[in-house]
């Protein structure tokens, strides 16, 4: 890698950290197209360094998130059980999906996600939700407080056992692909849990990174970690992290809804776009 | 409500993943300094260390590359510690349950972490 595009790969990962952390997702899907397609960065580089900023986003922004309790630690430890599994599943069964069905499959999901969320998005916040008997068991409705509107918000929390479904699959897309699958994640919270938005998206950050972790050992193992691309990558989404964490927090639910959903419709096109053009 | 303990579980979170992120941030931001001051990565154009043991041998005469992935290993490393930290939280806040449910995690991710290499 040249100096000069180092430099440049630095420069855009603060981007895609502002963006990443703000709607909960890795970066990973910014970072990887704009090396391999932009750069021409072979791709299992481009997904080791996508690895790293999944996991520099998430510890960035959970840095923040935590300390102002607007993720959910008791939530994310829960589902993280689902997640590490399903990443450890994912390296197992690697050699044996064909990614093109991969890409394919997950591009539908992202779809029929965007187009589900573009139905709800004149929702703030969820109303009437009746609480999962195991969420009471395990203690996972909670609440958080809301920097925009200066007061305390209580949710509950229903539908465990589709979103522990759906996590699981994030989870193995994680371990396929090497990306984080935040939009999955959120998607699981949000649609299946019915949480507030904001506290979808700070859970889903908080808890990318150990699923992310659970996979980069291997990469790394593999010679996938290029510290002359993932050094400035990590590097630069930190700075972008930081900075992101502090905007989403005086932003509507709404308008954090409202940047997912193009986020989700451009993914989806892409992944299909990969699993059509595939061999 | 929440405790104070809870309160108190949840600022040590915070700060276990500030100083795991922020020393591999500096270990990376040096590496790249010294890599861009010179222009040499301390190897051969897409070469690069694969192994810790690698990593040692290229940071003990001080090659660019080497301390820049000593950084990313150690970030890699960071969410796991974050994780090994809330099976004690959750330890000592007699919450036993949910110390179960992370030593699960914690399990789950080193076996990921040593029979990685192995796929």
């Amino acid at each position: 890698m040249l100096l000069s595009s180092s430099i440049f790969v630095f420069l855009f990962s603060i981007l895609a950290g502002l963006i990443g952390s703000i709607l909960g997702i890795g970066g990973g899907m910014i970072v990887i197209p704009i090396l391999t397609l932009g750069m021409g960065v072979p791709i299992h580089i481009a997904i080791g360094a996508g690895l790293v900023s999944v996991i520099t986003t998430s510890s960035g922004a959970a840095i923040a998130y935590v300390k102002d309790k607007i993720s959910n630690i008791r939530l994310g430890m829960f589902l993280e059980t689902a997640t590490t599994m399903g990443a450890v599943t994912g390296a197992f069964i690697g050699a044996l999906v064909s990614p093109k069905t991969l890409y394919i499959v997950f591009g539908l999901l992202m779809a029929y996600s965007a187009y589900t969320m573009f139905k709800k998005r004149k929702t703030e916040l969820p109303k009437d939700v009746v609480e999962h008997p195991l969420a009471a068991r395990l203690k996972l409705s909670s609440e958080y407080h809301d920097k925009l509107y200066g007061e305390t918000i209580p949710y509950k929390v229903a539908g465990v056992y589709p979103a522990y479904g759906v996590m699981y699959i994030a989870g193995v897309l994680s371990g396929l692909l090497g990306i984080g699958s935040g939009s999955f994640k959120v998607l699981g919270m949000d649609i299946f849990m019915k949480l507030p938005m904001k506290v979808s998206s700070a859970t889903s950050n908080f808890m990318m990174g150990v699923t992310a972790a659970a996979s980069a050992g291997v990469y790394f193992a593999r010679g996938d970690i290029d510290p002359l691309v993932a050094g400035p990558v990590g590097l630069g989404v930190l700075i972008g992290a930081r900075v992101g964490t502090k905007v989403m927090e005086r932003l509507k639910n709404k308008t954090v809804r409202y940047m997912f959903i193009p986020v989700l419709a451009y993914t989806a096109v892409e992944m299909l776009w990969k699993g059509w053009t595939l061999r | 409500m929440k405790t104070r303990n809870e309160i108190d579980n949840e600022v040590l979170i915070s700060l276990s993943l500030k100083v795991g992120v922020y020393t591999s941030a500096i270990i990376v931001a040096i590496g790249l300094a010294l890599f861009y001051s010179s222009g040499h990565s301390g190897y051969a154009p897409g070469v690069f260390p694969t192994s810790l043991y690698a990593v040692y041998l290229g940071l003990v005469v001080g090659k660019p590359a080497a301390i820049v992935s000593l950084g990313l290993y150690l970030l890699i490393l960071t969410p796991v510690f974050r994780v090994a930290a809330s099976v004690f939280l959750f330890f000592f806040e007699k919450d036993y349950l949910y110390t179960a449910i992370t030593l699960f995690v914690l399990g789950i991710l080193l076996f990921g972490l040593f029979f990685g290499a192995a796929f």
